[in-house]
């Protein structure tokens, strides 16, 4: 079986419970959740759940189906079938004697992180980016001893199509 | 526990040893047999304490009531005009056209009763919530519109739960309207509070707390929208107390806004074409039709379809009626308990016209060799049915009526004579058929006797079982709508009130539950909303003092350890007798026409109780994990 991995965008209606009925819905009929965001839109009737999910190519259709199905989900939009713009936000709190803290920090900035607060024995940073950045970053902290960490799972939009060739025939 | 394997319910078993569990309460069916026979197996070794200490201790008719001519246009959007919660929603059913209502009293609904106090909707009160659920569900499969049911908050609205289910597997269109407590109460565990949207979720189309007295007339409005539309279903409706007894100023607002509710209702124009050319070069086509056909009242484009084309038909159980099944072309019922001759068709097909039908694991047997040689065509309403168990070629999502309208015309008249004469040989062959030389009545000869002597004209509602494969094998349907059974859910004790629901909705019409004694016994007390409203309903109680569709399963796969499945039952003429209903017991097989033949002539509610073969079998049957050709056809054949 191929398991493939689809980002989902899900407008839904902004109101009490719909989180709950689309959770369930996955639970209920044995889908995998990798990750649910959900957040005000510039419309403050509906919110934008952005769903990270896996399953073969059969499986992923009845998840968009059963999404669409849902009354108060208001539209499906499958991310992976287009260009997107995904990023993921990390706060990673790594153990760091205080003759580490150069060595941390630098890392970080290779990875275009912050560092947001550090104490005698710690450092915390924050990371954006794509999924397999944010991965890649956490395993380089790994040797140094991973204390607590926190991700917001991805969200994405996607990327305004660029017109390919100057329209002919136009003044 | 040692090393070694064990199976799952015998670790569970220790488990409720080590818990120190002594007593067990509850009922068997299929999913649960492996455990029922770990506890019948551990006892016939081990001796239970507890049960040791037990052994040591000592024709009225009803009239329809006319209403919608009387009643002015809404006046919801009157300006000048102070409302009470209350009559806000009486005025929606009212806009509905809601004739009948289901269902039971309790604390929170008190405003809404009281309002029904002086309404022209007539109000059938139920012994039971489940029961109204049931009866405002077979009411909505009888005449298509919506069934309403009103239940309390908290029990009164668990109790819909089952009901509710019931009719979510099978898209029946109903509206469960709820009273809930105060608003300020919610989340605080009230006295009869429960979790409503949360608990049926997942066995309803949609729900929705009104939380906001101004939402209220939007809100009813949109819910018999979602109920009746698209592919149809349950919407429940939780009304708080503070609300329904609240007050509002005219006008009320009654737009919808749902908009992430878009039914497709018209067929892709290239799909149909594809579908009519393809049934065009099918030479082995079948049709395979479900429910749906019925919800759209396609009946008649059906009928149309298959005669122009020579295509033969079967259906599944929802779907029996909605083709003639004395008609040349019919295969009867697929599946599980299907007849050989639609099962073979099915198997050897090369097209298989899937119309308004779900690939429901009792109709396919195997998905691997469901249909092995067929291409799919598949007309459904709703997207998420196609290709969920099969994959299908030619998708076509739209209404039924509204895509056979444009297939019948698109189809051309082929020759498939010899498609058709192989079915007929098969139908020679493998006829439904039991020992007719029996000395003890047997179940399918009551059932053939009654749809004989009805004349086809009833209307029949059943319970789960055993006798219910019997009723859809051994009736003959010749019209939409003549069923009404639990399809999907496969809910005991939902041929009774059923039965309510169906007549009240039809009483013009004859309806029979025919019922097996344990479905029966699950929900009985509604016999006394028969004798009170002088329902003419005829129950035909088939006796085999069994869970006879269990004990099958027992006696085929788990060595006759009939564990839990035989019946104590009691007099059921007595009760009958008690509730001021007339009953018939039958004992000798001589006597089951005279008696069929009277007691459907009896003007009130009658029960008849038939004593048929204890250990009688549902054949043909196709045993879990096989193929649709691989049935066992029982001892005749």
């Amino acid at each position: 079986m191929n398991e493939n991995k689809t980002v989902l965008g899900v407008l839904v209606e902004n109101r009490p419970g719909v989180l709950a009925h689309v959770a369930g819905m996955f639970a209920a009929r044995g889908f995998n959740i990798d990750s649910l965001v959900v957040g005000r839109t510039e419309d403050p009737t509906v919110s934008r759940m952005i769903i990270v999910t896996s399953g073969d190519e059969a499986t992923l259709e009845q998840i968009r189906k059963q999404l669409a199905k849902i009354v108060t989900v208001v539209k499906v939009r499958n991310y992976s079938e287009q260009e997107c713009v995904e990023r993921d936000l990390l706060l990673i709190q790594v153990h760091c004697p205080p003759d580490k803290r150069t060595e941390l920090g630098e890392l970080a900035t290779v990875f275009r992180g912050t560092v947001v607060d550090v104490g005698p024995k710690t450092i915390t940073i924050q990371l954006t980016g794509p999924e397999k950045k944010i991965e890649a970053f956490i395993e380089l902290c790994r040797p140094y001893g991973i204390l607590q960490l926190a991700r917001t799972g991805v969200i994405a939009v996607p990327r305004t199509e660029q017109p390919k060739t100057q329209p002919v025939g136009q003044e | 526990m040692g090393k070694g394997t064990c199976k799952g319910a015998e670790i569970l078993y220790q488990s409720l040893l080590d818990e120190g569990v002594e007593y067990v309460f509850g009922y068997t069916g299929a999913a649960v047999l492996p455990i029922l026979d770990q506890i019948y197996q551990a006892h016939l070794t081990n001796v239970n304490p507890s049960i040791e200490r037990i052994k040591n201790m000592g024709k009225a008719k009803h009239t329809a009531i006319t209403i919608g001519e009387n009643i002015p246009a809404s006046p919801l959007d009157q300006a000048d005009r102070v409302w009470k919660g209350a009559e806000v929603l009486h005025q929606c059913l009212l806009d509905e056209k809601v004739e009948h209502m289901f269902g039971y009293t309790g604390g929170s609904v008190l405003p809404i009763f009281d309002q029904l106090y002086k309404s022209p909707i007539n109000f059938i009160l139920t012994r039971h919530e489940q029961g109204g659920a049931h009866a405002a569900d077979a009411y909505a499969r009888a005449t298509g519109k919506v069934g309403v049911v009103l239940a309390t908050s908290g029990p009164g609205a668990t109790n819909l739960v089952t009901g509710l289910a019931t009719a979510h597997m099978d898209s029946i269109p109903v509206v469960a309207i709820t009273g809930q407590v105060r608003s300020n109460l919610i989340g605080n565990d009230a006295f009869q509070e429960a979790d409503m949207i949360g608990i049926t979720r997942p066995c309803t189309k949609h729900n929705i707390l009104v939380r906001d007295i101004r939402d209220l007339g939007r809100i009813v409005k949109e819910c018999f929208h979602i109920a009746r539309s698209g592919r149809p279903g349950p919407v429940l409706v939780d009304i708080p107390v503070d609300i329904s007894s609240g007050q509002i100023q005219g006008p009320i607002d009654t737009k919808m806004q749902i908009p992430g509710y878009r039914p497709r209702f018209k067929g892709h124009l290239r799909q149909i074409q594809l579908a009519a050319d393809t049934i065009n070069q099918s030479k082995r086509p079948v049709l395979y039709v479900g429910g749906g056909v019925i919800i759209s009242n396609a009946s008649d484009l059906l009928r149309q379809l298959a005669i122009k084309a020579n295509i033969p038909v079967t259906t599944t159980l929802m779907g029996l009626g909605a083709f003639d099944e004395n008609h040349p072309l019919a295969l009867k019922m697929l599946g599980m308990h299907g007849t050989a001759y639609a099962n073979f068709a099915v198997q050897e097909c090369d097209l298989l016209i899937a119309i308004g039908s779900r690939f429901d694991d009792r109709v396919t047997g195997t998905v691997d060799t469901f249909a092995p040689h067929a291409k799919i065509i598949h007309i459904d309403i709703d997207p998420a049915s196609i290709s969920k168990n099969v994959r299908v070629d030619i998708p076509v999502v739209g209404d039924a009526a509204e895509i056979l309208g444009q297939l019948v015309n698109l189809v051309k008249p082929v020759d498939r004579s010899g498609w058709l004469t192989q079915i007929d040989e098969w139908k020679q062959k493998y006829p439904l058929r039991y020992d007719t030389d029996s000395a003890n009545i047997k179940p399918q000869h009551v059932i053939q006797a009654l749809g004989r002597i009805a004349d086809g004209k009833a209307i029949v509602t059943t319970g789960v079982g055993q006798h219910q494969m019997w009723a859809a094998q051994f009736f003959q349907y010749n019209q939409p709508r003549q069923l009404i059974t639990s399809g999907g859910l496969g809910t005991m004790g939902f041929g009774l009130p059923a039965a309510i629901g169906a007549q009240i909705g039809r009483p013009d019409k004859m309806v029979i539950d025919i019922d097996g004694d344990a479905s029966f016994s699950m929900t009985l007390m509604e016999l006394a909303t028969i004798a009170q409203y002088k329902l003419p309903i005829k129950i035909a109680v088939i006796r085999n003092t069994f869970q006879g569709m269990v004990r099958q399963w027992q006696e085929m796969f788990y060595g006759k350890r009939y564990s839990q499945t035989q019946m104590y039952l009691p007099d059921f003429l007595k009760i009958a007798e008690g509730f001021g209903i007339k009953a018939v017991g039958i004992t000798d097989k001589n006597q089951v026409e005279d008696v069929i033949a009277e007691s459907l002539k009896y003007p009130g509610p009658i029960l008849m109780d038939f004593k048929v073969e204890p250990e009688e079998n549902v054949y043909p049957m196709v045993a879990p994990s096989k193929s649709l050709h691989e049935m066992e056809l029982g001892r005749l054949a």
